[in-house]
């Protein structure tokens, strides 16, 4: 026996700023891709899901309603917070994926460097989305674009961080808030990353972080009637048909991405809404 | 009838006064406000404003709970805010229900408190929601039991429903019982009113209809008294002064918690409506843990380390 | 007065400085040859001497900034340029205090108004361009755009910190080097910003800081190795550089003189207008390219704002600009106090009714009441000529085809403000005015994504939002 003995990390989930356990009480096991075991994670339940819905809800309007430089700062602190813990994501990503030192070391670079990105659209994206348009008349009108509400994400798997970011940062950047279902058998990433975010002055329920299987879950995200866009990025492309069916009951806008740095996955859950005003004395 | 020979008195002459005044940007408003927040008020300025503050103070006890008990404390605490320190001003008036008002009256006066008024609050406050012949005998009742001063509140519903002369009518008609036996503060309830040009039309139509204060909120209601609308109400009594010469009261009342808060409330009065309007008969404070903040100050000020509550009286 | 306020000083010593400096080229000091007086306008105390920059030294800068873009700028992603200027962005925000200290004891503005505008916008801007750094591609650029390479930028004293945050965040965000040259009377904030430039780790050479006079600028404006010039200032001089430029490949942009019309419509809230009246001839003392110094006022309702105003301009508290109540700080200097004084005595000269707000002037230090003129018409000199001080020259209108015409019947146009309630009227009279940047029920609003920038003489092209960044990048046209 030699070296004190590590205090393990309990994996909970991130709703409202807290760090509540799954009201279902339910677990399950996290094994590296040796099969050695690393954490029982929360098997979250529908009625997490629900509180998560609630929480996006009412934060949304607050994070709408700040200014696009204010978004974007806030943004740009979640990737120094997560530079900050670098080693502690590259160690986690390398225990989950098998991924080299180096390799899980790049991945968490990248998920900085996306976080930076997409940090940086939150007060350019409506100068090239919005326009004003020359109609016919005696009348100014322009377009502007607007974040959509809650947006619901499956996170993937394979990049278990960068995947993740890729899908929360471009729902956030625009004003929408979200829920995201962490991959189900590497969601440590996902789960920690709400330690970055607590210490970012992100406001309490504009993100939140699930962990538990997506396929009892998927379903629930698709037909949940206050859930107004789905990210399902992460969910097997055998799935997405069925997603697409139970999102059709309120009209979810829903999309699957393969590109992680594009602005076409914030415009995907933006609204434009065009405004007429008359020119005259 | 005129009113200040500005209105007849008619649906007619209401609207259309009410209708030309200028409308408010919000925006601006807002910014203006924010900019006077911005003062730094230091030392000597400090001292006095802390006093000043404390004089304008209605010390209030508006709860369903309330008992004799606690309107005799909250009586003493008036009039003599800090025991250990009889320099510190007794605040502007007290209060209360007004079936509580005979009450603190009997107090005062037994405590040598006679020149503190007590105020009640009246016309089925905080809601306004009760027939005229119960608003009045409420109004009677307070006077007749000690009120020096009546807090009335306006029918916002009438208000927002446009039927404009039925807010005005009923101030006259509350006026009127007051006579000369107390003055009368005429509450809008801003923040169910929303709009700053809702603000500034009340404002005008409280003034034209005889009040002697107009004061923002029950208190009951969030948002209070915030600094843009306390700014749109300075400017109107800085201009109905200006058509009327007659100097209008302004009392801003909820969410002034914080000394802070309080020197805000003065700044903004002083840089709008004046200097004339920085004492007791035309500026007060409607609050209740206002105080002790006010003491905790002025105790820091005096011995120049950070106080702690546990040096003032909770009532 | 009842309600007096005791004074409430900032504190100088979050500042600290040096009492000589150099230039900073190539990522260090380098001492200058000869040095001339910095000082407060608002007591004449001597703050530091400066470094007066010879030829020699423009053509080290130059030769750094070429160094730097040809070695490390150019060959750096966008991704990476970007985070340099987050970084500047966020040790700006670290310092902030003393920034805005500095910029008021070396310019005589009011402490709150570097605290409060000046070092945030600062900050602000280099957070906005940083983040363009990696998304030219989507900017609506010409795609065969590049950076021109080394741009010389040379920035006036009325917002010396903003007006090197306008310059330098969109030059580097590019992919430019820049050689910058702070007005004379007010380089220490600039100074300041090389040694954030130090901490960020910016590469040797992508900024370089020449500090100096009118000779300094024209060295650097007629450098061959300089690739683009950028200047605000006055149209004169700006003219001066445009001819210089002219015979050569530099491209150039000119952000310069403003005349502004502020227009108020009988149907205007009246004191917030009031407010935006105030504040868009006496912010900033009134040195602002794009001040509302011509008022015009709807004749209806003209007596009515001429005496509020006068109300509110007694509120105005002069004094010492460290002061946090302070409103109206020093004149930047005896130069700028003789042209102001020169020009109201022609607007008395020329018979129209001056009123000043009555304050008691400092005796030491560059001082000037706000003051308003009535009685003014198009043909008066201070309804022509920009005076760059507190001095508001108030003209009416009674239609609105006549004020638009008042309004554009001058060489510049930069700036216009509307005060209405009325959208449509508010649509209509923007449409009509020939101003870079109008405001409606606001003034003086500046942000980072939002252009600005004049027509006719007031300059050329624009600064901030996407607009912005064309001017760094070599496009097809010329």
């Amino acid at each position: 026996m030699s070296g004190r003995l590590e205090v393990m990390k309990t994996y909970k989930l991130y709703i409202n700023g807290a760090f509540p356990r799954t009201e279902s009480g339910r677990s399950y096991e996290i094994t590296s891709n040796k099969g050695e075991f690393l954490a029982n994670a929360c098997l979250a339940s529908r009625k997490d899901l629900r509180d998560a819905v609630v929480a996006a809800r009412t934060a949304q309007p607050g994070w709408a309603k700040a200014t696009a430089y204010n978004r974007g700062q806030i943004m740009y602190r979640i990737a120094e917070m997560l530079e900050g813990r670098s080693d502690q994501f590259a160690q986690e990503i390398s225990l989950q994926t098998g991924a080299s030192a180096k390799e899980s070391l790049q991945e968490v670079s990248d998920s900085v460097d996306l976080l930076v990105w997409y940090a940086g659209w939150s007060d350019k994206l409506p100068s090239l989305a919005g326009s004003t348009n020359p109609v016919s008349g005696p009348y100014y009108n322009f377009t502007v674009p607007e974040a959509l509400g809650v947006v619901g994400a499956i996170a993937p798997t394979n990049k278990p961080l960068l995947g993740f970011v890729a899908a929360v940062a471009p729902i956030l950047v625009s004003g929408n808030t979200a829920v995201v279902l962490a991959s189900s058998s590497a969601p440590l990433s996902a789960i920690s990353f709400a330690e970055v975010v607590a210490t970012s002055d992100l406001p309490n329920g504009v993100l939140n972080i699930l962990s538990g299987q997506q396929s009892e879950l998927a379903p629930w995200f698709a037909s949940h009637m206050d859930i107004d866009g789905l990210d399902i990025s992460g969910l097997p492309v055998d799935q997405h048909g069925a997603v697409k069916e139970a999102g059709v009951e309120n009209l979810k806008r829903i999309s699957s991405f393969q590109a992680t740095a594009e602005p076409g996955r914030i415009l995907a859950f933006m609204e434009a809404k065009t405004i007429w005003h008359p020119i005259g004395n | 009838m005129s009113f200040y020979g500005l209105v007849d008195g008619s649906d007619s002459s209401l609207r259309n006064y009410l209708k030309q005044l200028p409308g408010v940007d919000q925006v601006g408003a807002e910014a203006r406000a924010a900019m006077l927040a911005t003062r730094s008020i230091k030392t000597t300025s400090k001292a006095w404003a802390i006093d000043t503050a404390i004089s304008m103070v209605d010390l209030t006890t508006l709860e369903g709970a309330d008992t004799p008990g606690k309107v005799q404390a909250l009586c003493s605490k008036a009039f003599r805010p800090d025991p250990t320190d009889l320099t510190v001003p007794r605040v502007g008036a007290v209060c209360v229900y007004n079936d509580m008002v005979g009450i603190a009256r009997q107090h005062l006066d037994s405590i040598g408190a006679q020149e503190l008024p007590v105020a009640a609050v009246s016309t089925a406050f905080p809601s306004g929601r009760a027939s005229m012949a119960v608003k009045l005998q409420d109004t009677e009742d307070a006077i007749v039991a000690g009120a020096a001063e009546i807090d009335m509140v306006i029918d916002r519903g009438a208000f927002l429903s446009g039927r404009l002369i039925e807010v005005f009518e009923e101030i006259v008609a509350i006026r009127e019982v007051c006579g000369d036996r107390a003055h009368l503060k005429v509450i809008l309830e801003t923040g169910e009113l929303v709009t700053l040009d809702n603000v500034r039309k009340a404002s005008y139509l409280a003034m034209l209809a005889g009040a002697d204060f107009i004061k923002t909120s029950t208190g009951k209601v969030a948002p209070a008294a915030t600094a843009p609308v306390v700014l749109v109400m300075l400017e109107a009594v800085r201009d109905f002064y200006d058509l009327t010469k007659v100097r209008i009261g302004v009392k801003p009342a909820g969410g002034i918690r914080t000394t802070k808060d309080a020197i805000k409330q003065l700044v903004l009065v002083n840089e709008t409506a004046g200097p004339e309007w920085l004492n007791p008969s035309l500026f007060r404070i409607g609050a209740s843990a206002l105080l002790n903040d006010l003491l905790m100050q002025r105790m820091k000020m005096s011995d120049g380390y950070y106080a702690s509550p546990n040096y003032v009286t909770i009532d | 007065m009842i309600f007096e306020y005791a004074a409430a000083p900032e504190s100088r010593s979050v500042v600290k400085i040096d009492p000589v400096y150099g230039h900073f080229i190539n990522g260090k000091w380098v001492n200058g040859s000869s040095h001339f007086n910095s000082i407060n306008p608002a007591t004449e105390e001597v703050l530091s001497q400066i470094a007066l920059g010879t030829a020699a030294d423009v053509d080290a800068a130059v030769k750094a900034a070429r160094n730097a873009f040809d070695k490390s700028w150019s060959k750096l992603s966008g991704r990476e340029r970007g985070k340099y200027l987050f970084r500047i962005a966020r040790i700006m925000q670290e310092r902030a205090r003393e920034f805005a200290v500095l910029e008021t004891l070396d310019n005589g503005k009011p402490i709150r108004e570097s605290r409060d505008v000046d070092v945030p916008l600062s900050a602000a801007h280099f957070f906005y361009h940083a983040g363009w750094a990696d998304k030219l591609e989507y900017a609506g650029v010409d795609t065969t755009t590049a950076p021109h390479g080394v741009v010389g930028q040379i920035i006036p004293w009325n917002f010396p910190l903003l007006m090197l945050a306008w310059k330098v965040a969109p030059a580097l965000a590019t992919g430019n080097t820049v050689v910058l040259k702070p007005a004379e009377t007010t380089s220490l904030t600039a100074l300041l910003f090389a040694q954030v430039c130090q901490q960020a780790g910016l590469p040797d050479g992508v900024v370089n800081i020449v500090t100096g006079d009118g000779s300094t600028g024209s060295a650097i404006v007629n450098h061959p190795g300089i690739d683009k010039i950028a200047f605000t200032g006055s149209t004169e001089v700006g003219k001066l550089i445009a001819r210089a430029v002219a015979p050569t490949n530099k491209s150039l942009t000119l952000e310069l003189g403003g005349k502004g019309a502020n227009i108020v419509f009988g149907d205007a809230a009246i004191d917030e207008t009031v407010e935006g009246i105030v504040n868009g001839i006496f912010f900033n003392q009134g040195h602002v390219c794009c001040a509302g110094s011509r008022l015009i006022l709807q004749e209806s309702i003209a007596d009515e704002v001429l005496e509020k105003l006068k109300r509110r301009m007694d509120k105005i508290r002069v004094g010492d600009p460290l002061d946090k109540n302070t409103d109206l700080g020093a004149i930047n200097s005896a130069e700028q106090l003789a042209k102001i004084r020169e020009l109201t005595a022609a607007g008395e000269a020329e018979g129209a009714g001056r009123w000043s707000a009555n304050c008691e002037l400092p005796t030491n230090g560059f001082w000037f009441a706000p003051t308003i003129f009535t009685g003014v018409t198009q043909a008066h000199r201070i309804a022509r000529e920009e005076i760059f001080g507190p001095v508001l020259s108030v003209l009416t209108f009674r239609t609105p085809a006549e004020v638009i015409e008042k309004a554009n019947n001058t060489p510049f146009g930069l700036s216009a403000g509307i005060w209405s309630e009325k959208g449509s009227n508010i649509l209509w009279a923007t449409q009509q005015l020939r101003a870079g940047v109008i405001w409606a029920n606001t003034f003086n609003k500046f942000d980072p994504a939002s252009p600005f920038g004049g027509y006719k003489e007031s300059g050329w092209g624009r600064e901030g939002g996407r607009h912005g960044l064309s001017a760094y990048l070599k496009g097809s046209a010329k």
